[in-house]
């Protein structure tokens, strides 16, 4: 199995460092450590998604929430922060209190998918359809169709989880590493890890070797939940306000980045090595449009669309 | 195409008033003559057609018999170009002929009907009479043309109260068997193989069948009926034609045989020593697996038995007699109920295969590539998944598993190159005992074979029935469920027969013969 696993992330690799080398002959600030941290920095949030995805993906399972997910979280936690800034506690505090509930109730929310979708025995594709539309427009109606703004004084407090960094590396950075090697020990060294692997490839062989297939479906969308949690509280003091655009088509970015890394979207077999060069490559391509002047950035879409296209009739199984 | 249908019904039927009707088909009555000339096919490295030759006259009903993995099936999907022989040519009337696929083998009348029928069961009866000829007018379908033809077919298998119009979903198994036959009448079927049709009817329902079948050879159809029920074979063919080891083992008159005689040519006589010998259980040995009063509904309906540490119990029946559906039930795998159930002494009916598995109690599916292993995973994956705790504190050790698969290959007899390959690279023989010592890695008390030896040759056959034999002489209970006579009369200390979700009798070792378990099996006394 490892063998089949690691030929697509090697395909993966190899554009990723095509992409590099066009980058750095088209622009000499491409191959700088500014602009490295830059485009991890940027990928970090879709990145942290795109690892949880990778567990719901392979289980056979799909997440079109992830994007409106984020919003609401976002929109929810500087709410709920606000609302403790009369309280008189230190923001350090309001701020952890916020973040906390930030990843909590991503779990939540992946609960319910997980619960609807083997308890409810509703296509994945349906529940989280359903929801794509019902988180965004509770977050709308929350924001009253503008903005929810994080209180000026917390802002301050909480802006260093974004802007700050730690041995020169930026902190989202530090959080996506840790979240994809977590994801891989998880994927590779544990028995949820094999279970989830076993779903895929065939539910009713894993439901026949005493696997729990629901249990672990259900921890498979609860701990995306909670991944999208993380993405948000990195994301939150970015702009330090929430709105009706906030992770606009992340789902979108997070499922390229897994299947441009290698994984079947049909499940069964995939890598967290390749969702994260999967998710680098696809903000590699958008840094190098912004650099360049030989594709508008208007085409940034257009050109990630080429690209998982083409990385996907390479990936395709041959008859 | 369901729905693009419903939408140019309209104009087809108005069409129809005014052209002239294609006329209903009519039973065709040429006959052909169909030879196998040194027919030998392999998979892989297993041979499972020796140079077979035969040929069928025309207008005959001739029963080919054989245990499973004899290879009657491949043989008829040879016939019916569903699979390419490695050697050897078919004739069609003298001419020599390679098809290329079924639709080639249908323009020269053969025709074979799948055990597991091939009907699109959302698609009307018509629609999938004409599935894949569909008559055009123009651009259209010519819905009311192929309507009035189904309604001709469907008349001629005595369908006369099943609507073309209607859904395959909404038919039962023997309307569907007929369906089948109305389908290859017409394509003009002048040599028609169906495969065990009758095991999920009724007898009310098979005598129609034979009614039919025998129409058909009037007409100068060849009839090929593969069966295990000896009684029907006796009962419509005029020639029997047996199959072992991938081998023609003999083609005689059926008049000429006995049914005794027919058994024994399937079977033949070296196999015997196939089955090691029985040891005895002591009558005190503890009950493992207790089951009282258990209906799984639609299959199984308060159905008892108790198996013994140290015995191997047997269950038989026919396709569809609930056997699976009722171990299914009893793993939680289907709705069910049952008054008492004890699992290695404790009692209680468990949920889930999991918790059955926690009570000791492991299942081994039919369905190897559909629900026992995971094909494309690598060995050791397959092998340690069933209990992966073992392996896991709380990170997965891969000395562990690799230690695990190095004992299992030994102790299991597993033939492979290499043990970094996927379970799709071993044999037949050789995945069924990877799927074996799955099943029993997580060391279970009371185990359940489910077709242990389904698909696999003759020597691996004899591996797992001194597996089989080992199990329970480790005092262990062990459940066999098997539509191989033999081979529940060879490993068996008991055996219950199961007919339409009921016990129908459990006999002991001393009873065990092929007649008085196909007489509860059938009910045919």
């Amino acid at each position: 199995m490892r063998r089949t696993l690691r030929l697509p992330a090697v395909g993966a690799m190899l554009g990723l460092v095509l992409l590099c080398i066009a980058g750095t002959l088209l622009n000499g600030q491409f191959a700088t450590a500014d602009n490295a941290l830059n485009v991890l920095t940027r990928t970090a949030f879709i990145g942290i998604i795109a690892v949880g995805m990778c567990f719901v993906i392979i289980s056979g399972g799909i997440d079109l929430s992830v994007g409106s997910m984020a919003a609401l979280i976002a929109g929810a936690t500087i709410l709920l922060m606000n609302k403790l800034v009369p309280l008189g506690w230190s923001p350090v505090v309001v701020v952890m209190v916020g973040m906390s509930a930030a990843v909590l109730l991503g779990a939540v929310f992946g609960l319910a998918h997980g619960l609807l979708i083997t308890r409810g025995r509703i296509e994945p594709f349906i529940v989280t359809l359903g929801t794509l539309g019902i988180f965004r427009a509770y977050l709308t109606y929350f924001a009253d169709g503008g903005a929810i703004a994080l209180d000026n004084g917390l802002a301050d407090t909480y802006g260093p989880v974004y802007y700050g960094s730690l041995l020169g590396i930026p902190i989202p950075v530090w959080v996506f590493a840790l979240v994809a090697i977590a994801g891989a020990v998880l994927l590779n060294r544990t028995a949820f890890g094999r279970y989830v692997q076993a779903i895929g490839s065939n539910e009713q062989v894993a439901r026949y070797a005493a696997v729990d297939v629901d249990r672990i479906k259900v921890l498979t969308y609860t701990l995306l939940g909670a991944c999208v949690g993380v993405a948000t509280l990195l994301y939150v003091p970015r702009l330090g306000s929430a709105s009706p655009t906030t992770g606009l088509l992340w789902e979108l970015e997070a499922i390229a980045a897994v299947i441009v890394g290698g994984t079947a979207l049909r499940g069964g077999a995939g890598s967290i090595a390749g969702t994260v060069i999967g998710a680098v490559l696809l903000s590699v391509i958008s840094n190098i449009l912004n650099l360049t002047n030989i594709i508008s950035v208007y085409l940034n879409a257009a050109v990630q669309g080429f690209v998982i296209i083409a990385v996907a009739f390479m990936q395709r199984r041959r008859p | 195409m369901a729905g693009a249908n419903d939408s140019t019904a309209t104009t087809a039927q108005a069409a129809a008033t005014v052209t002239p009707m294609a006329t209903p088909m009519a039973i065709p009555t040429n006959g052909v003559r169909v030879e196998l000339r040194g027919i030998v096919k392999r998979f892989g490295t297993v041979q499972v057609l020796n140079s077979v030759d035969l040929a069928f006259e025309p207008g005959r009903v001739v029963g080919l018999l054989g245990e499973n993995g004899a290879g009657k099936s491949t043989l008829m999907k040879i016939l019916a170009g569903y699979e390419q022989p490695s050697e050897g040519t078919l004739a069609v009337n003298g001419r020599s002929l390679r098809f290329a696929g079924p639709r080639a083998a249908e323009a020269e009348g053969i025709v074979l009907i799948h055990q597991e029928f091939n009907l699109a069961e959302d698609l009307t009866v018509a629609q999938n009479i004409f599935l894949g000829h569909e008559q055009r007018r123009g651009w259209w379908l010519d819905d009311a043309g192929m309507r009035k033809i189904a309604r001709g077919v469907l008349d001629a298998v005595g369908l006369h109260k099943v609507d073309p119009d209607t859904r395959v979903r909404e038919l039962i198994v023997a309307e569907r068997q007929l369906v089948e036959i109305a389908k290859a009448l017409s394509r003009h079927a002048r040599v028609l193989i169906m495969d065990e049709p009758t095991a999920t009817l009724t007898p009310g329902e098979t005598g129609r069948l034979f009614a039919l079948v025998a129409r058909m050879k009037a007409e100068g159809t060849t009839v090929i009926f593969i069966s295990h029920k000896l009684d029907e074979v006796e009962r419509i063919t005029d020639e029997v034609v047996v199959m072992r080891d991938g081998r023609l083992i003999a083609q005689q008159p059926t008049a000429s045989l006995t049914r005794a005689q027919m058994a024994n040519l399937m079977v033949g006589r070296e196999l015997a020593d196939l089955y090691p010998p029985r040891s005895t259980v002591p009558a005190d040995a503890p009950v493992l697996l207790s089951v009282q009063g258990m209906n799984v509904p639609g299959w199984a309906h308060d159905v008892s038995f108790e198996v013994r540490a140290g015995e191997v119990f047997g269950f038989a029946g026919l396709v569809g007699a609930g056997r699976t559906e009722l171990f299914e039930g009893l793993l939680g795998l289907r709705e069910r109920s049952a008054q008492r159930v004890t699992v290695a002494g404790t009692p209680g009916l468990p949920r889930s295969p999991r918790e059955a598995a926690n009570l000791g109690l492991t299942y081994l599916s039919e369905d190897r590539k559909g629900r026992g292993l995971h094909v494309h995973f690598g060995l050791h994956e397959n092998l340690t998944l069933m209990a992966l705790r073992r392996h896991a504190q709380p990170w997965l050790k891969p000395s562990s598993e690799a230690a695990a698969l190095d004992e299992a290959v030994r102790e299991f007899g597993i033939r492979c190159g290499a043990l970094d390959v996927p379970a799709s690279a071993l044999s037949g023989g050789n995945q069924q005992k990877l799927a074996l010592a799955k099943v029993l890695h997580p060391g279970p008390r009371v185990v359940v074979l489910d077709e242990p030896t389904r698909g696999v040759d003759i020597g691996a056959k004899r591996e797992i029935y001194a597996l089989i034999r080992a199990l329970a002489d480790e005092g262990r209970a062990v459940v066999v469920i098997s539509s191989e006579l033999m081979e529940l009369i060879g490993l068996c200390h008991r055996v219950a027969v199961m007919r339409a979700g009921r016990v129908q009798a459990t006999l002991e070792a001393v009873q065990l013969n092929e007649q008085e378990l196909i007489k509860h099996a059938t009910g045919t006394f």
